[in-house]
This record gives C-alpha cells, structure tokens and sequence, in this order.
C-alpha cells in the first residue's frame, strides 16, 4: 500500500495504540532548555522517576540569555535561577549541556541541525512550538507542554493522537527579493493561524526541493504558525549534503546504510492526503504582516485590507489593527519604524545573515532606527565573521550581538518599548510579543535590512 | 501533576469572545521565570487585565464582578501559538476547570487536558448561543458533563453534545495523567527501544 512521508516515520513509532486513545509515540530526540524543564524535572523528582535514556536529549540554555555581556553573570536573578536548575537538572541526570558561553551554545532548534543531533526520519520534540523546524530534515517534530517534557524524560515516550495529513505544494520560480520566509508567511496569510489546526503539513513541489535546508528550516518553523502540528520535507542529497560530517552525525558505513534507509523516506506515488493545496510560486512577493497574528500578512506593495474582506470577526480584526496603530487601506510601503530585528530559529541562520548584508553593504543604518543583530548559534557567530559579513554590517553602522532567542519572546532585555514598530524577522506578532506594547512587523531578512537602511518600510526589489 | 477529578461542573462562566487569543495573551513571556508550578493565575491574562501601573483594567471581563465562575468560554481559535504549559496552568491556578470555544488550536487542548482543565469544543452557533445567554443573564448556569459528554445552558435547556477520546475521559474523570500510564509500560517501551537503529 502506498504510505506518505509522515505515515512512514509516524507508524514506525507506534510504540502502543490504544484503543480510542493516543498512541504510545517514541521520541527519538528530546530538546529541553532553561524555560519549561525546571516544572518537568520537579515533577519528575517528586515521583521519584529518573532519566531513562539520557542520551537521547539534549539541553541548551537560549530562551532568556542576555545577548550582550554573556562572559558575566546573568542579573536577572529569575534567569539566572532557571539557567542554574538546567545546569544542575542536566549534571545530575547525565544529559549533554550546552550553557551560556558553551562554543556549541544557541537558539535550540538552530544548534540541534548544526550538529547532526537532528536526522532523517526521527521523532523530535521540546518544549517550544517551533520545534517544527527540524521537519526540514524529514522528521517528525513537534513543540510539547512540560507535562510532555516530564513523561518523554521519563518514559522517552509521549501519548499522541495522530494527527491529519495534509500536502502543500508550491511550484514554479520565486520572483527577485522573494525568500523562504515569504513562503512560508504567503502560505499562512492563505490559510490563517488555524487553517491547519489538527493537521501535520508535507511541504512539497520544485519551490522546496530547489531550497537550501536553512530556507526549508525556515519553512518548516513557520508550520506552527497556521495551527499545524508541525511541517516536514523529505529528505534528498541537499539534506544529505547538510548533515554529513556534522559532529555528532553518523560516520563511515553506519552513515552509509543511514542514508540507504533515509532515502526511502518519501510520499509513495498514489498516497492519500486529508487535504491537499497547490500555490504558484509567482503570485508569491515579499510579504509583511500588519496585525496581530502571522496569519495577517500580505505583499509589500499591497494595502491593509478592509475589516470586511477578511475572514472572521470585524471587533477582533479592528481591536489588532488599532493596537498596531493602522487604519484598513493604508498602504504599508513608507510606514515608519523604529527597530529591527534579524535573529530568531526562523531566520538567524547564516544564510538570513548573507542575505541582510547583502542590501546593507555600502549603505548606512538609518539614524533613528535601533537593530538588533543576533545569530542563532556561535557557529553562525563565528560563520559571519569568516566571511566578512561582520565587515560589511559594521561598515553600515550596526552592531552584532550574542546568540540567544533575544527579542522572540523578549525574556531578557531585549525589548522593544511599548508602542514602537520593529520590522522583525521572528516568528509571532502577537500583541506584546516583544516587550509589552510592542508593534511587531513580521518579514524576510530582505525586508529587514530594507528597513533598517531607510527607516521606513521598504520593498527591498528596489534595493537589490 | 495531580489534579482534581473532574465529573459534572455546573458553575456561571465569565465570556471572553475574542478570536485568535494567543497564549502570549494567557501568560505573557516575562512571567515564565518561575523554577515552580505555582502563582501563574496571577497573571492569566496579565497585559489585557492591569496597567502597567498594576492597577486594574475595568474594562477587562476578569475584572467585571457581574461575570465569574469556573467556566471561560472562548472565541474561535482558543490558545493559539506557543506550547506553553503555563497558559493552562494559568487557566487552571486561576480557578477555571473548563474552557469553551468553537475551536481549540491543537497544543493548547492537549496541555490542558494534562493539567485538568477540560477544553469543550461546540459549533459555532452554541458557542453564540452561551454568548447571547450569559449576556442576557450573568447567572446563566452552564452544566459541563463530562460522564455524557454534554453541556448545556441551564436556563435555555439547550444542550450540544462534545467530543473527547475515551482515554482523556477515563483520565480526567479520575484524575490520572499519562505518566502514570506510561510508567506502566516501562518494559514494553524499553524493548521497542532496543530495536532502533539510532
Ligand atoms: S527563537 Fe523564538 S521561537 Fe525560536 S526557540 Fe527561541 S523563543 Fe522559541
């Protein structure tokens, strides 16, 4: 019978299926960090359980990391106090960790691909939604609550119902200036933030098989953001290519007969979907949200649409509009800025760092705007200094900073003040997201770096 | 964790009819720095519920002493965005067993099934229906049943039944989690792990 991709991977982690319940779901490796395994491992201490497969996880301190200064003590005594219990969770029960100023430390879902611990075909889970990164490689993954973080600790295993399936094709040729992340926001701004709910997304077509796996990690993390479990791409030579040699991939022959089994990982001819929905890659431009949720997004050069043509309650359409300070019908091309963040699991790879110096070079920084550069890893730190990158953003006025979640969430003190506008290349707009009050615009790397030379929004085709 | 079995509720509900309500709204980011599983009803709601002063928004539907109860009932798209346990936490610590809408976003209606609050999907025009009847009347009673797996308006007698896996159920109506299961079936898992390649 002929399978998809997901069934493949799904179905050989069945542990148990129980009747009209969850499945008993193997988890081959578990990502926790500093924020939502404390509550897991207190739960797990007054059970008296211990870690029973300590090697298949792995820790990484990142959601509330300072991004300057990280060589001293952390201030925040709350920070601090959750980066100690994972230091001392991760000794005590013989996990890999990665802490502040480890050269391996950063953004979880950035560190794990970079290091092969993510392969093909395996079942990934942590304590944060956009888990769904590492789907770029083939995977199942998924974000999960810390009562899930508490039984995969230790039980390796979590209940899960299996979820719809759902294929997304994009095919054809991406225009000038258009990127991953306007894909992957064209896609949601099609569906919305719960056109997916319930269903798990194979992303298919030439758009994603000609797309570099930073571009499909990109993808994929925005799977989240349309309601979808998680999003996954099958693995080929791009994946391959990726992950071989990476430190703590598979060596010699045992990677050899992995990749012989990896390749078999993809949807049969004939295989049934619950849903299938086929875009044009050319009716794709940059993109830009305007409200307060990622599902509110359109093309650059497009205007903010009337409470009427959109989908929905017109109260919550226009309570999003007036707390970012937008009208219906206003053009968003020239809408004036204050901040710029490029940095995230979404976009704070070396790729999205290439791409912003790529508009900045030989312009300067607007003087108004303030901007933030973080790099996801020390890896993609220390690429951007190899490779001039580092030269070319100084030389237009900014600054690089340390790798950390930083202004996703706005854990540490990276906030953007209330009622400002940052052009964010992350991942959620949500009211308050990055700092209480914050209007956040979500973009490309592209539309960042536009951005952040004029001060205004700008549609970064004219500056390539 | 433990928490209380759930069986029949019968309480007042509090309305919340707002589309898309994120869990960055439930419980902000900066109140996740807690090493304990205590305090997060607090903040449930914090930026929509206080000033930045501290001092309470009037206009906000927790602060209004006409609605209260242990029902929260939703707009469509409920608990959208991070995976987040705290925002059910939230939800729970701050006294709600059970949340209403005429949609749940997926993470969401899982974390709160595995902390005791039982989420109840309805159609939409249920959900206006408990709307109109709590709007009319604040001490509208709603009955949550979970043993039948219905609920129903009390004044109006209209009643909608809801879905939920017989595993959940068994769970809430006892107060298990799956840990508990899982725990139970150590070596069945340990096997299955002896036969991976990686
Ligand atoms: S960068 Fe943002 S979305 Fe990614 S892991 Fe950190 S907080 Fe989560």
């Amino acid at each position: 019978m002929s399978s998809t991709l997901f069934d493949k991977v799904w179905d050989s982690h069945v542990v148990r299926k129980i009747e009209g319940g969850p499945d008993v779901f193997f988890i081959d490796r578990h990502f926790i960090h500093e924020v939502t395994s404390p509550v897991a491992f207190l739960g797990l201490k007054s059970r008296g359980l211990k870690v029973l497969y300590p090697e298949r996880t792995f820790a990484t301190a990142d959601h509330n990391t300072p991004t300057i200064n990280q060589h001293l003590p952390v201030e925040d005594p709350l920070s601090a106090k959750q980066l100690k219990a994972l230091e001392d969770n991760s000794n005590e029960y013989g996990i890999s960790h990665w802490g502040l100023g480890h050269q391996k430390n950063g953004i979880v879902h950035v560190v794990g691909p970079e290091n092969g611990i993510t392969f093909p075909g395996a079942t990934i889970v942590c304590g944060d939604s956009h888990t769904s990164t590492h789907g770029a490689f083939g995977c199942i993954a998924f974000g999960i609550g810390t009562s899930e973080v508490e039984m995969v600790l230790s039980t390796q295993c979590i209940m899960q119902p299996k979820p719809k399936k759902m294929r997304i094709n994009v095919n054809g040729q991406l225009g000038k200036g258009v990127t991953p992340k306007d894909v992957a926001l064209y896609i949601i701004s099609q569906l919305s933030t719960s056109g997916a709910t319930g269903y798990f997304v194979e992303y298919a077509g030439d758009v994603f098989e000609n797309m570099t796996m930073e571009g499909r990690m990109t993808v994929c993390n925005l799977s989240i953001e349309m309601g979808a479990r998680g999003g996954m791409i099958a693995p080929d030579e791009t994946t391959f290519a990726y992950l071989k040699d990476k430190p703590l991939s598979l060596k010699g022959e045992a990677w050899d007969k992995a990749v012989a089994h990896w390749k078999t990982l993809k949807t049969d001819e004939g295989a049934k979907f619950d849903k299938e929905l086929t875009f044009n890659a050319s009716d794709i431009e940059p993109m830009i949200t305007y409200g307060t949720n990622p599902g509110m997004g359109i093309g650059i050069s497009k205007q903010i649409p009337d409470a009427e043509a959109v989908e929905g309650g017109v109260a919550t359409y226009k309570k999003s509009l007036d707390y970012m300070g937008y009208n219906e019908n206003d053009a968003m091309i020239g809408k004036k800025i204050d901040y710029v963040f490029l940095g995230s699991c979404t976009n704070g790879r070396i790729e999205d760092f290439r791409a912003f110096a790529s508009i900045v070079k030989g312009k300067k920084k607007a003087d108004h705007v303030t901007a933030w550069l973080v790099p996801g890893s020390h890896e993609v730190e220390d690429k951007i200094k190899e490779e001039g990158i580092l030269d070319i953003i100084t030389e237009a006025g900014f600054t690089l900073r340390q790798p950390g979640c930083s202004a996703c969430l706005a854990m540490n003190d990276d906030k953007i003040p209330a009622g400002k506008y940052a052009v964010s290349t992350s991942n959620r707009n949500f009211e308050g997201r990055q700092g209480p009050g914050s209007r956040t615009l979500l973009a490309s790397p592209l539309v960042a770096a536009a951005a952040a030379v004029t001060g205004v929004v700008t549609d970064p085709r004219e500056l390539l | 964790m433990a928490y209380d079995k759930f069986n029949i509720l019968t309480s007042t509900a509090v309305p919340l009819p707002l589309e898309n309500v994120d869990t960055d709204q439930i419980i902000p980011a900066r109140f996740l720095k807690a090493t304990k599983r205590e305090g997060f009803g607090d903040n449930l709601f914090r930026d929509w519920r206080y000033n930045n002063d501290g001092s309470p928004k009037e206009s906000f539907v927790l602060n209004n002493p006409i609605y209260s109860g242990k029902i929260l009932v939703g707009g469509k798209n409920f608990g959208s965005g991070s995976s987040r346990e705290h925002a059910a936490w939230a939800v729970y610590d701050y006294g709600f067993r059970c949340v209403v809408s005429s949609f749940f976003a997926d993470i969401f209606r899982n974390n709160c099934l595995n902390v005791g609050v039982l989420p109840v999907q309805v159609s939409p025009e249920f959900s206006e229906k408990i709307f109109t009847a709590i709007y009319d009347d604040p001490n509208t009673e709603i009955e949550v049943h979970l043993p039948n797996q219905t609920i129903t308006i009390k004044s109006t007698g209209a009643q909608e039944s809801f879905e939920i896996n017989s595993y959940k159920k068994e769970n809430m109506l006892n107060g298990f989690d799956d840990i508990d299961y899982l725990q139970n079936i150590k070596g069945e898992i340990e096997s299955f792990a002896n036969d991976l390649l990686l």
